[in-house]
């Protein structure tokens, strides 16, 4: 099994947590994982993503030019990374903000109104968890019981109380996510 | 899994690491792409732990002279910096070598000349293995290509450093120093005693005691023969590194027909392009240099003897190619592929380039 993935919206919206939680979730599997950031002069509101890997084998290069997987968050990573997913690989985007939507017909497209549902769920914040749980839901590539665990690790312990609000969202995510 | 694997970036693996194995002293300044070096060093307050001290100096250049000084104490120091700022603490780094103090330094490479950019680069090797100050000498120069090893060379570096009395480096970049990978940290070792330092390093500046005669720690010899002579002693210990501390890994080398060269980051990337080749059934093979001085010189001729050619893949415009080149010394075309200023080339890239080059060349 190897999973080659990016993730990439604006900086602000939990692309690198989240990222951070897919690899955690990995390790608790025993698998390798990568987890490589954009680190150019990214800001709050500017663009940022993450290459993360989840592999049953040593993994050889972190940094990627084409992914089975992109999880898209704004126009300008869709316009950026649509061209660069494997053909029959996946697209999973939030369609909030996209003007022009994906094209490709040799992949397979999914959508999650995850923006949408934060806010009807109450929990902004939670945005990312629910992008998870879409991911999860399209590659069960980690079981849930090591997304826990792995939020577990990847949390502070002050932040453990905010665990159950992050799974129901992980479960949100799972059941609105529609292939396109 | 076990407690024990963490998931962390190459910088804080590096900073974890020299708290655990017992480093005395870090002094930095900070500057991208490592500043999460000392931002660890200083969450972590080891200073209440270990006792290791973590200091902001006021600059590369007052970093690179506490190292001599606490260097010079038989104390294990380090020091962490980006390209800009290792070429400020170049002056230093001469009279440490001249010296013979060990330490250690990081230089998480990023893109120049200049101030650059703060993207990966591999474009210093010159500078560090070259020389990069004055005189004749060389640093020990070690190259991680994951995590783990970012972790593991601050041991190494540190056993080296005193083994020898000399400076080394870790050259590592902007790729390994900020991705998160799985690492298992070295077991945690308290900081050598006072009674330690003097038994082990017994030229460390310690107070002179009566029953000895003092310790000098200096690289001024005003007589040109005893110039002559200290020179001839640090050309021996580099000899003997070039024997006993050569370290490479080689990828899929026994039947290749083409060979990468590679370190570092790029050498991740070049592990890629081996298995794509190996794929479409072309026999490519990489070599991987963990010590860029001393130089996997011999295996690489070896090889030479082997293969139909060799590409040198770097992120700069053509540096360690030059070593290959005279490892080779002639045997078989060497070649240079490489991205500037930031640019890490992609896995298709490389092939593309072993194909138009080394195959097709």
């Amino acid at each position: 099994m190897k999973e080659e993935i990016i993730i990439a919206g604006f900086g602000g919206q939990g692309v690198l947590s989240m990222g951070k939680i897919l690899a955690y979730s990995g390790i608790m599997q025993n698998l390798e994982v990568s987890w490589m950031p954009s680190y150019g002069p990214e800001m709050r509101g500017g663009t940022a993503n993450v290459t993360v890997i989840l592999s049953d084998t040593r993994i050889s290069s972190p940094i990627l030019h084409e992914y089975d997987t992109a999880i898209i968050l704004n126009q300008q990573s869709l316009d950026k990374f649509e061209q660069q997913i494997k053909p029959g690989g996946c697209l999973i985007y939030d369609s909030n903000g996209i003007t022009h939507h994906p094209t490709r017909k040799d992949i397979n497209v999914y959508r999650v109104d995850a923006a949408e549902e934060a806010v009807k769920m109450n929990s902004t914040k939670t945005f990312n968890m629910i992008v998870l749980g879409a991911y999860l839901k399209v590659k069960p590539v980690v079981v849930m019981e090591n997304v826990l665990n792995g939020l577990k690790k990847s949390l502070p312990e002050r932040h453990h109380h905010l665990i159950p609000i992050n799974e129901k969202a992980i479960e949100r995510g799972m059941q609105i996510v529609n292939q396109i | 899994m076990g407690e024990d694997i963490k998931l962390m970036k190459g910088n804080e693996a590096i900073a974890e690491a020299a708290i655990r194995i017992g480093v005395d002293g870090y002094f930095g300044y900070p500057i991208t792409p490592q500043s999460e070096v000392m931002e660890t060093l200083m969450a972590k307050q080891p200073w209440d732990t270990t006792g290791m001290v973590v200091l902001q100096a006021e600059s590369e250049i007052a970093s690179i002279n506490m190292l001599y000084g606490g260097g010079g104490c038989g104390k294990k120091v380090m020091t962490s910096s980006s390209s800009p700022g290792i070429s400020l603490m170049q002056e230093g780094l001469t009279y440490l070598a001249g010296a013979e103090v060990p330490c250690l330094v990081v230089n998480v490479v990023r893109g120049g000349p200049g101030l650059g950019t703060i993207q990966p680069a591999q474009s210093d090797y010159f500078q560090a293995v070259k020389g990069g100050g004055h005189g004749d000498y060389s640093l020990i120069v070690l190259a991680p290509a994951s995590v783990q090893e970012m972790a593991d060379h601050v041991k190494l570096g540190f056993d080296l450093a005193f083994k020898y009395r000399n400076p080394v480096m870790i050259l590592s970049d902007g790729v390994i120093g900020q991705m998160m990978e799985k690492v298992v940290l070295p077991s945690a070792k308290s900081r050598w005693t006072e009674e330690e330092i003097k038994e082990l390093n017994p030229w460390a500046t310690l107070g002179k005691p009566k029953t000895r005669e003092r310790n000098v720690i200096t690289s001024l010899k005003l007589q040109s023969d005893e110039m002559e002579e200290h020179n001839h002693k640090l050309q021996a210990k580099y000899q003997r590194m070039k024997e006993e501390e050569v370290l490479f890994e080689e990828f899929n080398c026994a039947d290749a027909q083409y060979l990468i060269v590679a370190y570092g980051s790029s050498s991740r990337v070049c592990q890629k392009t081996v298995e794509i080749a190996r794929d479409k059934g072309i026999k490519l093979g990489l070599l991987r240099p963990i010590t860029l001085f001393p130089f996997p010189s011999d295996r690489i001729y070896e090889l030479a003897q082997q293969v139909k050619g060799i590409l040198s893949v770097e992120m700069s415009a053509g540096q360690m190619v030059e070593d290959v080149r005279l490892s080779v010394n002639g045997k078989v075309p060497v070649y240079h592929y490489g991205r500037l200023g930031g640019m890490v080339p992609s896995p298709s890239e490389v092939l593309k380039a072993v194909d138009e080059k080394l195959i097709g060349g």
